[in-house]
């Protein structure tokens, strides 16, 4: 079991750098890439240049939303990613900028094993699985997208936190040459997000490395982001740098900017107005009505627990 | 000269020039910028589709121009003043007009495109989003000014007119109050707009404090 075990994370951990070489390469070179062979169907919408992820194990029923993926093309060209602008086309312009190989996560704060931490070694912690969620933006839009990425859980058991380790908190890669939109002081770099040690735990939280079958877009949070489907958005902080467990509630980005208006748990909830606009409807990239926004995004089966006895128009 | 020419007159020792331009034709060239906006807009209606939420986009495009062009028609008489430019004032009900229809597209593209013609979403936005108040309350002044820009309400309306056209100020500031409401943290161009009004009523300001000394002094 173990010898198993330690060889298909030895086999995949060198897939894995051969993939990262492969990106490299053909990013610089500015071609498609070589595996566009096996590329298979031919949708329209994907972006060739960047490397397919292989090795991926397909979305359980668990982890797949019934519901049609929004057009690859909308989820990569309409992005929040302040550090490279705030218009939401300033991400898919100016990401290029920015060197996602080598690429290494300072793990710190209540933990076993602190370091500085290749991504390759993050990514060795458990198997690369399809995970099809739907996204909702705090400002009312939403998106169904395919995400390749790993459980968080298995990445943070694999550091070993300490028993003071209530929270866990992520930071975003600062460099104003790499990321032009951090020139400005639109937020106080770097971006910062958190979630409790329970709801980091669970099952539906990832960090994703692809989307779409393919490594992840720059201007969606390549090389690692988090992926937390039933809180909106800026949660799911991208361009991980940082991963610190702590015993308080970390400070995060927005709801240091504005706390009446973005809490810390940022829970999906259609009863719960932001303070200037109704959050009980969405809009579908690619739909044009809007539809009826769910209680945590369409996961309090599993989720809702987690929050048993809080008052979320309170704690929201 | 109608009334809405005689928003101040120029003042002597400034050597007034005219714009070598027939008014007829300053009418079209006026009104063939002010479209410019929205022919952009349906050229990237037919090449993109307008990316990803073209609803948010048509939204945010006709707002925008709506608050510039009525900024532009506010900026006729000061240029008539700095540069001794005659004959230019009719530009300004032209702008303003312009820009509300900007405005209409605005309201439309809200309430049928974006909220589907929900009566009670709408409702509930106009009792409860201070933003949504205060941009309607901008429309509903822009509408007046608009249905009291002819000929004949000018003649009508007599004195009042000029009073009650002052509106369009009070108008432009509610518009710039719900751009600045809807920003989460880039507040630039809010604050463009913010500073050309500034500047707009410091200039009228000015004006009204000039007039009144000459008055006294005379």
């Amino acid at each position: 079991m173990q010898v198993t075990d330690e060889a298909t994370f030895l086999n995949r951990r060198q897939l894995l750098r051969l993939g990262a070489t492969a990106a490299v390469g053909a990013t610089l070179a500015g071609c498609p890439a070589a595996e566009e062979a096996t590329a298979g169907s031919g949708d329209a919408d994907t972006d060739a240049t960047r490397p397919r992820l292989t090795d991926v194990e397909p979305a359980s029923p668990a982890y797949r939303v019934d519901e049609e993926p929004t057009r690859e093309s909308d989820a990569t060209s309409y992005n929040n990613f302040y550090e490279f602008g705030t218009d939401k086309k300033d991400p898919a312009r100016h990401a290029h900028r920015m060197r996602t190989r080598p690429w290494s996560v300072l793990v710190d704060g209540e933990t076993a094993k602190p370091g500085s931490v290749p991504l390759e070694t993050i990514l060795g912690a458990a198997p690369l699985e399809e995970r099809i969620y739907r996204f909702r933006c705090v400002e009312t839009w939403s998106m169904v997208v395919p995400w390749i990425g790993i459980p968080l859980a298995a990445v943070l058991k694999h550091f070993e936190p300490t028993s003071k380790a209530r929270y866990v908190s992520f930071e975003t890669l600062v460099d104003p040459e790499q990321m032009p939109g951090q020139k400005r002081r639109v937020i106080d770099w770097p971006y910062r997000e958190g979630l409790r040690i329970d709801e980091a735990m669970h099952p539906l939280s990832i960090l994703a490395v692809g989307m779409y079958g393919r490594v992840l877009p720059n201007q969606n949070g390549a090389p690692l982001r988090l992926m937390v489907p039933w809180k909106y958005g800026f949660k799911s902080i991208k361009s991980i740098v940082r991963i610190h467990f702590s015993e308080k509630q970390p400070n995060t980005s927005w709801n240091d900017l504005a706390s009446d208006e973005y809490g810390f748990y940022a829970n999906v909830n259609p009863e719960v107005d932001h303070p200037r606009w109704s959050q009980s409807r969405e809009r579908r990239l690619g739909e044009f009505r809007k539809r009826a926004t769910l209680p945590f995004n369409g996961y309090a089966d599993e989720v809702a627990s987690l929050y048993a006895g809080m008052d979320l128009r309170r704690q929201y | 000269m109608p009334a809405w020419t005689c928003g101040g007159s120029i003042r002597p020792g400034k050597s007034a020039s005219r714009i070598p331009v027939p008014r007829h034709l300053q009418h079209w060239i006026a009104i063939a910028v002010a479209a410019l906006p929205a022919l952009a807009l349906g050229f990237r209606f037919v090449v993109d589709g307008l990316g990803a939420n073209p609803i948010e986009d048509v939204t945010h495009t006709t707002g925008e121009w709506a608050l510039r062009l009525i900024l532009v028609s506010l900026a006729i008489t000061p240029a008539r003043r700095f540069f001794g430019w005659r004959g230019i004032a009719p530009l300004r009900r032209t702008l303003g007009l312009a820009g509300f229809t900007y405005a209409c597209a605005h309201l439309a593209t809200w309430g049928i495109l974006d909220r589907g013609l929900d009566l009670a979403a709408i409702a509930e936005d106009l009792g409860e989003r201070p933003y949504v108040m205060v941009g309607m309350a901008a429309f509903l002044l822009l509408f007046t000014l608009a249905i009291t820009s002819t000929r004949r309400s000018i003649r009508r309306l007599g004195k009042r007119w000029t009073t009650l056209h002052r509106a369009v100020y009070a108008a432009a500031l509610l518009a710039v109050v719900h751009h600045f409401w809807l920003i989460k943290a880039d507040y630039r161009p809010a604050i463009v707009h913010a500073v050309i009004l500034a500047g707009l009523l410091a200039a009228r300001i000015v004006w009204i404090v000039r007039r009144k000394s000459d008055t006294q002094a005379s």
